[in-house]
């Protein structure tokens, strides 16, 4: 069974729990929550075609290589700075996030600088802000939650100096 | 609803119940969206002169296919999304996640980010009915940040297979403390920025 079936299982599956909470409130919450939940899906629908037709173009624009390049073996806190904007800066999906940080260990970028890069990807990836979080979320939320998460790939940092892992 | 909370030493909430309840999905284009499409078109400009018309195409027909691909779950994720905002009690949700929920809040937001099943389809609906029935940008905060960084899913599927098991428990580890602390942090910074929408 492929990964993408068990989400769509798992998915759906959630769905048809929630609905069924629903429903036992009575018919007219379900009926009410399935028109809100339409209308949203409506209202997405050109945000996330945007997302996804735009990231890949500004994915194309930006070479992986250049990506790669800021994450060299560059130690110390001015590699942890690069680090965090390659992670931001990485187009594409999970795999290529997690390639170039594989790519990155072995190639002797730090412990610290590849765990910052696979934070800040992780908080930042324009790709999945683009996409996901501005179609979805209140615009000031999205700008707040970013800019309150910038420490925490620093912080990162530091725990895994400290501790002196992975 | 309203001749409930006599007791409730709340009175703010009253204020709360008698604005209109704002959609989670608002106008369908503002700056944000604005500043994408531009940004969009620039791209779209230089690969074009890179590439050519059909440098142009082939990422437009690719892009499709994966817009295709994603729409049912865009579909479950909003209906989710809508269940949610529509079956938790409103009260229950203010108190044990909004402004006023102290650290209690944040680590519930943490947990809840944490098992949420799916990808971000799930997350970002869901964190935004959150907010709709009454939660604050802290424990939210905390809620997605957990997703992306302590969630399961995107660990198991992809980080382990590509990254070893040792990196990838050491960086969970690592990030645990981070959900609670950037949520402490948007709490604090959010009532300084807007004081006068925060009760109390």
């Amino acid at each position: 069974m492929s990964a993408a079936l068990l989400i769509d299982i798992l998915l759906w599956g959630s769905v048809a729990a929630v609905g069924y909470l629903a429903y036992l409130r009575g018919r007219v919450v379900l009926t009410t929550s399935l028109r809100e939940g339409t209308m949203d899906f409506i209202n997405i629908v050109p945000r996330i075609g945007l997302g996804v037709i735009g990231s890949g173009y500004i994915a194309a624009v930006i070479p992986q290589e250049i990506i790669t390049g800021w994450l060299g073996p560059d130690s110390g806190w001015l590699g942890v700075l690069t680090a965090v904007i390659a992670g931001a800066a990485t187009p594409g999906g999970p795999v290529v996030g997690f390639s170039i940080g594989a790519v990155a260990l072995k190639a002797g970028g730090g412990a610290p600088q590849v765990v910052a890069y696979v934070i800040a990807w992780a908080l930042f990836a324009f790709q999945r802000v683009l996409l996901w979080e501005i179609p979805f979320m209140p615009a000031r939320f999205v700008w707040f939650r970013a800019a309150v998460s910038v420490p925490f790939p620093f912080v990162a940092a530091a725990i895994a100096m400290a501790i002196g892992k992975p | 609803m309203s001749e409930l909370p006599l007791k409730d030493p709340a009175p703010a909430d009253d204020a709360a119940d008698a604005e209109p309840r704002p959609g989670h999905i608002r106008k369908p284009v503002g700056w944000s969206m604005i500043t994408i499409a531009v940004l969009v078109a620039v791209s779209v400009v230089l690969v074009w002169r890179r590439d050519g018309v059909n440098g142009v195409l082939e990422i437009l027909t690719h892009d499709l296919t994966l817009f295709g691909g994603i729409l049912p779950r865009v579909l479950a994720g909003c209906l989710l999304g809508a269940f949610i905002a529509e079956i938790l009690p409103h009260e229950k949700v203010s108190r044990s996640l909004g402004p006023s929920s102290g650290l209690k809040g944040l680590l519930i937001g943490t947990a809840f980010g944490a098992i949420l099943p799916g990808g971000p389809f799930t997350a970002y609906p869901v964190a935004s009915a959150l907010l709709t029935v009454g939660a604050d940008f802290g424990a939210t905060i905390s809620m997605v940040v957990s997703w992306t960084l302590i969630g399961y899913g995107r660990a198991v599927a992809w980080e382990l297979p590509i990254m070893g098991t040792d990196f990838t428990l050491w960086r969970i580890v690592i990030s645990l403390p981070l959900p609670v602390l950037a949520g402490a942090l948007g709490r604090f910074v959010y009532v300084r920025m807007y004081p006068k929408d925060t009760p109390e």
